[in-house]
């Protein structure tokens, strides 16, 4: 039994992990570490199952082979009821929010106190409030979902994310639809709440640019394979195929642009007639 | 604490917790909703079925004889002239004479029934359900608690009539015209 | 399996029935759990039972008016329209106060939940409260399976009265029947346990059925919006055939 506090062990462990959804194998031998109070971003082509390592961190999905160890725990071997205690600390943001829409945002943010504690509601109610002025909606907590903007959604979604102050936060696609005044915001409060409270974080992210101001590490997966590491700044000015297609946005390179299709020619009906 | 745009703290009538934003109380909607069903419930147990028959005031039993009591059921009205004066209590089978025993149960309303009156078993309407109906004789003395009505007629039964219409070529012989307090048990044997 | 196999109809229907009791065993088993979200079961009899009021006393007044109706224009055939009001209120109790409740319901709030669930589904919402460690059967599916069998028989007991009462408006004051023959023949025959609680016993089966089947159909809906709009239909037309068939054996084994 490994406790918590008292190793150094990296908070998130993945080793040789192996995926299969729907007969596409999704990871073919991943390994990654996710060190604690750190800020890990991972990067990738869309439909690498960047979504898919979030589900096996929080148990929703269960590896077919490999291990995935958070905080000292293989989370397929725990019980419901263990899993249940795991994400109890682990908050997530979902890329459309998941606001539960006959909830206003203040029932919203206090969904997850109401269920497992019984703090007197002044208590509850200062909890939440304060949630909701660090992700600059305070004024907005009488508002049903409905109301919000996407943006405004997604503060909302992380301001019940952190309700718990969690030992770690998976943000999924935490940048999309925002402006920048929000960017911004939302890069500090990652940010504070990662220097503060020493809140581990792994980011599901596209934009390069937002992920150099905050994350201490890039993990980039092509393939079902991590195919590069390291801290920002060294990875975008390494010298590899993928790092160079990736961050310099090349349509050619080892990561396709083109779903596989038959030639493009005789789909068209030019090849054969005249060679 | 109380900063513009905030709402103050109220108090969930209901629930009793504190709520920033009083949420339209489904307590009220569903309470209501419940008791109407029971309502609703209590009405058709108790309006609609024998039970309504059953704890009408104070009663007293008469008992009547029938050779035959046909479709009468226990919970079957007993009619004077059309009124409802009470029900048929129990039905039982009297085993040294081998005919059916009716006990009623008569509202005490009407204690005035004179004891020459006689019990019939009629069939309201052609395919109704059957009830007693009593015709009022003349005598000065009046049914008590326990008594029995001697003359009674019993239920007419559809094969009988049937036949009797075939033997003597007219239905004169019985019919619901005959007047009860005329005719003993007229279960004839075929 | 072989494919083919795989994708016979006949095998895919033995495989959703499959399918739907195992939800049901699942559903069932969370009930227990579900009793502490009291208020979230609260607000689903409300949203089942007390919303489905208007529709349901409507209907259970025209259906009884049209009963006494027809019923009294047949039974005038044999001169038994004495027996009226017998024959409208068993007709209700028995039949019609069970089963055309379980459709109403299954029409106004059966596809409610599944395009509820089946947008839950959609949105995420369903797996975030997996993730705020709730589990989402005690959470979202038991309450609203609770509140179609809670629901139901006090609903069918609304739609009861209400038809006795469009019974007793047309034939005792539009047709002229007696009102004394109207409700003493009703008294005599209709029985509080044979007639009035086996109808009862209906309208619990049938609320569980209607509700089981609108919130798998909603927990099974594919999170598109195509796919939410062909569950809310297959919650009408699944529920209306089950309810109807049970209807039949009840009956069978009842009677």
């Amino acid at each position: 039994m490994i406790h918590p506090s008292d190793a150094p062990a990296p908070l998130v462990q993945v080793r040789g992990l192996r995926t299969r959804l729907g007969g596409k194998v999704i990871f073919d031998g991943l390994d990654l570490e996710v060190a604690r109070g750190s800020v890990t971003a991972v990067m990738g082509p869309s439909g690498t199952g960047k979504t898919t390592l979030l589900r096996h961190l929080t148990g929703q999905l269960r590896p077919a082979a490999g291990s995935v160890r958070v905080d000292g725990r293989e989370v397929a071997g725990l019980s419901r009821r263990g899993l249940f205690e795991l994400r109890e600390r682990i908050g997530f943001l979902f890329q459309n929010s998941a606001l539960l829409t006959d909830f206003s945002v203040f029932e919203n943010v206090a969904f997850p106190l109401r269920q497992h504690t019984r703090l007197p509601e002044e208590l509850l109610r200062d909890i939440v409030l304060t949630k909701l002025q660090a992700v600059g909606l305070r004024g907005a907590a009488n508002l049903m979902p409905s109301e919000l903007s996407g943006g405004m959604a997604r503060r909302v979604a992380l301001a019940r994310a952190i309700v718990f102050d969690p030992m770690l936060i998976l943000y999924d696609e935490p940048f999309v639809g925002l402006d920048p005044i929000a960017l911004n915001q939302v890069l500090r409060l990652i940010r504070t709440l990662n220097q503060t409270l020493g809140i581990t974080s792994i980011l599901v992210a596209h934009e390069l640019a937002a992920i150099r101001q905050v994350a201490d590490r890039i993990y980039l997966i092509a393939g079902g394979r991590l195919v590069a590491e390291g801290a920002p700044d060294e990875l975008a000015h390494r010298d590899s195929p993928w790092t160079r297609q990736f961050f310099g946005g090349e349509a050619d390179g080892p990561v396709p642009f083109h779903y596989p299709a038959p030639d493009y020619a005789r789909q068209l009906g030019l090849a054969g007639r005249r060679p | 604490m109380h900063a513009a745009g905030i709402p103050v703290l109220r108090r969930d009538t209901f629930t009793g917790d504190i709520c920033m934003n009083p949420r339209p109380s489904y307590a009220i909607g569903t309470g209501l909703f419940i008791l109407l069903g029971f309502a609703a419930l209590a009405y058709l147990a108790t309006q609609t079925t024998s039970v309504a028959n059953v704890g009408h005031g104070s009663t007293y039993e008469i008992n009547a004889r029938f050779s035959n009591i046909g479709q009468l059921k226990e919970g079957a009205p007993v009619k004077i002239a059309g009124v409802r004066i009470g029900y048929v209590e129990s039905i039982r089978l009297e085993p040294q004479r081998m005919d059916a025993l009716v006990t009623m149960a008569i509202d005490r309303h009407y204690e005035d029934i004179p004891d020459d009156s006689s019990a019939a078993i009629f069939t309201s309407g052609l395919l109704g359900d059957q009830y007693v109906g009593v015709q009022p004789g003349g005598s000065p003395e009046f049914l008590k608690n326990g008594d029995e009505m001697v003359l009674t007629q019993s239920a007419m039964r559809l094969e009988d009539l049937i036949g009797k219409f075939l033997v003597n070529g007219s239905p004169k012989g019985g019919g619901s015209a005959a007047p009860p307090s005329s005719a003993p048990p007229a279960s004839g044997n075929p | 399996m072989s494919s083919d196999l795989r994708h016979n109809w006949l095998v895919r229907g033995v495989a959703a029935v499959g399918e739907c009791g195992l939800f049901f065993v699942a559903v069932a088993g969370a009930v227990p759990k579900s009793l502490r979200y009291w208020r979230e079961l609260c607000r689903q009899i409300w949203f089942v039972g007390a919303m489905s009021l208007v529709i349901v006393m409507t209907c259970g007044l025209f259906v009884g008016m049209v009963l006494a109706l027809q019923l009294y224009f047949t039974l005038s055939i044999f001169g038994g329209t004495a027996a009226l009001g017998t024959v409208v209120a068993l007709s209700l109790f028995r039949e019609l106060g069970p089963v055309v409740t379980a459709l109403l319901v299954a029409g106004r709030a059966g596809t409610a939940v599944t395009a509820e669930i089946g947008l839950m589904r959609a949105t995420d919402q369903l797996d975030a409260i997996s993730m705020m460690a709730v589990d989402p059967l005690a959470y979202v599916a038991s309450p609203r399976f609770l509140a179609g069998v809670i629901a139901m028989p006090l609903l069918a007991c609304v739609f009861n009265a209400m038809g006795i009462f469009g019974g007793h408006l047309v034939g005792v004051t539009w047709l002229g029947l007696d009102n004394g023959t109207f409700w003493g023949n009703m008294t005599s025959t209709v029985d509080l346990y044979r007639d009035i609680l086996d109808g009862l016993y209906k309208s619990i089966v049938f609320g569980g059925v209607v509700s089981l089947i609108a919130v798998f159909q909603g927990y099974t809906a594919p999170p598109t919006s195509e796919g939410v709009a062909y569950s809310t239909t297959r919650t009408v037309v699944f529920s209306s055939i089950v309810v109807l068939a049970f209807d039949f054996v009840m009956t069978a084994f009842m009677t």
